[in-house]
């Protein structure tokens, strides 16, 4: 834990609203670290554009067709990857991201199938940081501990486990701190000023806002909604803002990118994939989107 | 239970968990409302007003109390215990389901909640909800697997007589498991207007804490009945478990009776030797799903697999936490029933009472039929009739090969 008044590394004056923060619970999101996702949001700013954050569900629709999907991912313009852990009963998801992992895991992909997709990729890239992100029964069924020296192995950055509320947090952040590993912790309209400092508490990495109440790839949020939800974020946490849920279009997610540290898109991209339709080409689309959205 | 070394009866603690199970594992987006649920739930239990009105309607309109029925040629053919039913079957609607549909559509109203979502499996939760939705002119919408649908056609018709709308779920394995998802996701997405109505003691913090409550008028009533019928407390009481809701009902009153024995029945389905049961406490391991921690069918990978039961009702890979509390302390015994013992208890106890059980019900009775003999004329076994078996009668025939038209033999 920072301390009150303590520099912190990861906490340049970005915007005005961050450093008047006073209030904000200096958690371990703002541990200084030298991670990967640390330096890509300082280089991102440096750069003075947004992110773009790109989902993928592993083993989907088999392992080397998902391989070569994620291998491709950074030369296509993703700047952060986030990897989909397959799970039976998704609650949390539309039909796309449902659908995918059904397919993933009826080609047999298992956690461990996961974490070797990941090594694999890291044997070619150590720079573009990567989540894995899924539902907490395989990994509370693989053991929380070996989960995190695992993934960790594997060249994980983070985790997001969707049904993971800041209630139940605690027993996987430890095992994931002791190993390097970031929990990043989903904000959602709902979430509201007197919840968010429980949830800031456990963030770390960057904040996920789910910008519509609802569950992946059905409708998206407008942009001067998800400009005033950051806004308003950002007056508690210092944390790199990424914004996600139901962003299809290069358009949509260069409107988010004006307002947000990074726009993540997942079900339209799984879609391109499910259908062999060129995934890394739309990802190079929504890339130039992202890249052009504050020029 | 850190809170409770004296009690069975304490649980859930302040943040919904029995020892390591229960708990709220829901995404962000739920936590508010579940939260809000807790707190309006919380204010309802404080007030007279709603108990007072709850109770005006359990006994006017459900038909409360259920009687504590004497099962005298049951008792005779096994020739052993002295057999109670703790009559649910006989309840509006014909199941246990509705005490709790009743309480929580009181809470949905004081909440200011207009339409109601619900999951259903063999439809008994479906009906129940469509039902108190229809006297209280609430949206009433229903989602239920497309297996189940095709099985349990008469309850699928009746929902929508009531003016509910019945949403099939072709996603997983399009049965229960995947009808909570489906719920879930509605939830998620109309947080502002609706109100879950959950049918069991699963689902995130409070709800298994409220549905036992709610369900707690079983126990109590049977508390009372059997002394004023016997003079004492029973023995033995005997329950079904899917999620476990009339089994919670009717054991929690009695969990600090050291001399009542409780025992849970499982759905073994074809065996717990097979891939094709419902036992997830003889034969899952805990995990965490629709958000609680406790047994679950599961791979070895963390994957949910299908629960198979001739019961539609008790298809469930999971069961309620604070059940799967007792099993790990002792309190409660579980022990897993077969398809094949189900049908035999549904059949004798038709044949020998003139009631047809539910075949969740059945489950129970077909484990009293296994002990009774082994028991002294003196012990006193109640076992919970949870509901009438109307809805499974086509069923019933496609496993015995009978054909309706026909008379068995």
């Amino acid at each position: 834990m920072t301390t009150p008044g303590a520099p912190s590394a990861t906490t340049p004056a970005m915007t005005p609203a961050m450093t008047a923060a006073p209030t904000a619970p200096l958690s371990a999101g703002t541990t200084p670290s030298t991670g990967r996702l640390q330096a890509r949001f300082a280089a991102l700013r440096a750069a003075g554009r947004a992110g773009l954050v790109t989902y993928l569900m592993a083993g989907d629709p088999d392992r080397e067709t998902g391989q070569a999907v994620l291998d491709g991912l950074p030369a296509a313009g993703a700047d952060i990857i986030e990897l989909g852990m397959p799970f039976s009963d998704p609650m949390a998801d539309g039909p796309t991201i449902q659908a995918a992992g059904q397919r993933a895991l009826k080609a047999g992909q298992t956690l461990k199938d996961t974490l070797a997709m990941l090594a694999r990729f890291r044997e070619t890239d150590t720079e573009t940081p990567v989540v894995l992100m899924g539902y907490y029964n395989p990994i509370y069924s693989y053991g929380a501990d070996r989960f995190a020296a695992d993934a960790a192995a594997a060249g994980a950055d983070g985790c997001i486990i969707v049904d993971l509320p800041p209630e139940e947090a605690p027993e996987l952040t430890g095992p994931l701190a002791e190993h390097g590993l970031h929990l990043i912790m989903l904000t959602a309209p709902t979430t509201d000023e007197a919840r968010l400092p429980a949830v800031l508490a456990h963030a770390g990495g960057f904040l996920y806002y789910a910008s519509i109440t609802g569950i992946t790839g059905t409708r998206a949020a407008d942009e001067a909604q998800v400009a005033a939800a950051v806004t308003r974020l950002r007056a508690h946490t210092s944390l790199p803002i990424a914004v996600g849920f139901g962003i299809r279009t290069p358009a949509q997610a260069a409107a988010i990118a004006r307002n947000a540290d990074a726009a993540v898109v997942g079900s339209a991209l799984v879609d391109r994939i499910a259908t062999g339709d060129d995934p890394l080409g739309f990802v190079a689309a929504l890339a130039e989107g992202v890249r052009g959205a504050r020029l | 239970m850190t809170s409770a070394l004296n009690t069975y009866r304490a649980g859930a603690d302040e943040r919904g968990h029995f020892g390591l199970f229960g708990g709220r594992y829901v995404a962000e987006t739920l936590m508010p409302l579940i939260l809000e649920v807790e707190q309006a739930y919380r204010a309802a239990r404080a007030d007279p007003a709603f108990q007072a009105e709850l109770d005006g309607y359990l006994t006017h309109y459900v038909g409360r109390p259920s009687p504590l029925y004497h099962a005298r040629r049951l008792t005779e053919h096994l020739g052993g215990a002295k057999i109670y039913f703790k009559r649910e079957d006989l309840n509006h609607t014909g199941a246990h389901k509705v005490n709790s549909c009743m309480g929580q559509i009181l809470l949905a109203q004081r909440m200011g909640k207009r339409r109601i979502i619900a999951e259903t499996g063999a439809g008994q939760h479906g009906v129940a909800t469509a039902t108190v939705c229809a006297l209280f002119g609430l949206q009433c919408v229903i989602y239920m697997g497309q297996t189940d649908i095709e099985r349990q056609a008469p309850n699928v018709f009746r929902m929508k007589l009531l003016g509910a709308e019945v949403k099939p779920v072709t996603s997983g394995s399009a049965t229960l498991k995947d009808a909570m998802n489906d719920a879930l996701r509605d939830w998620v997405t109309n947080v502002e207007d609706t109100y879950y109505l959950i049918g069991t003691v699963a689902g995130p913090h409070p709800f298994p804490t409220m549905v036992r409550d709610f369900q707690s008028v079983i126990g109590e009533e049977t508390r009372t009945q059997c002394l004023a019928q016997e003079g004492r407390l029973p023995d033995s009481i005997v329950a079904c478990i899917g999620g476990g809701s009339n089994a919670m009902g009717i054991f929690h009153p009695f969990l600090d009776e050291p001399g009542v024995r409780l025992i849970g029945t499982e759905a073994a389905g074809d065996g717990v030797d097979t891939d094709r049961h419902a036992a997830s406490m003889t034969g899952g391991r805990p995990g965490v799903l629709h958000g609680n921690r406790t047994y679950l069918l599961q791979t070895e990978d963390g994957q949910i697999t299908e629960a198979h039961s001739i019961s539609a009702g008790l298809d469930y890979p999971g069961v309620g936490p604070e059940h799967a509390w007792l099993k790990d302390s002792g309190r409660v015994q579980y022990v897993p029933v077969t398809d094949r013992a189900a049908l035999d208890a549904f059949q004798m106890t038709t044949r020998l009472e003139g009631i047809i059980p539910a075949l969740e019900s059945a489950h129970a009775v077909a484990h009293a039929m296994e002990l009774a003999p082994t028991l002294p004329a003196d012990h006193l076994m109640v076992i919970n009739m949870s509901g009438r078996g109307d809805k499974d009668v086509n069923t019933v025939a496609e496993a015995l090969g009978a054909d309706m038209g026909e008379t068995l033999v």
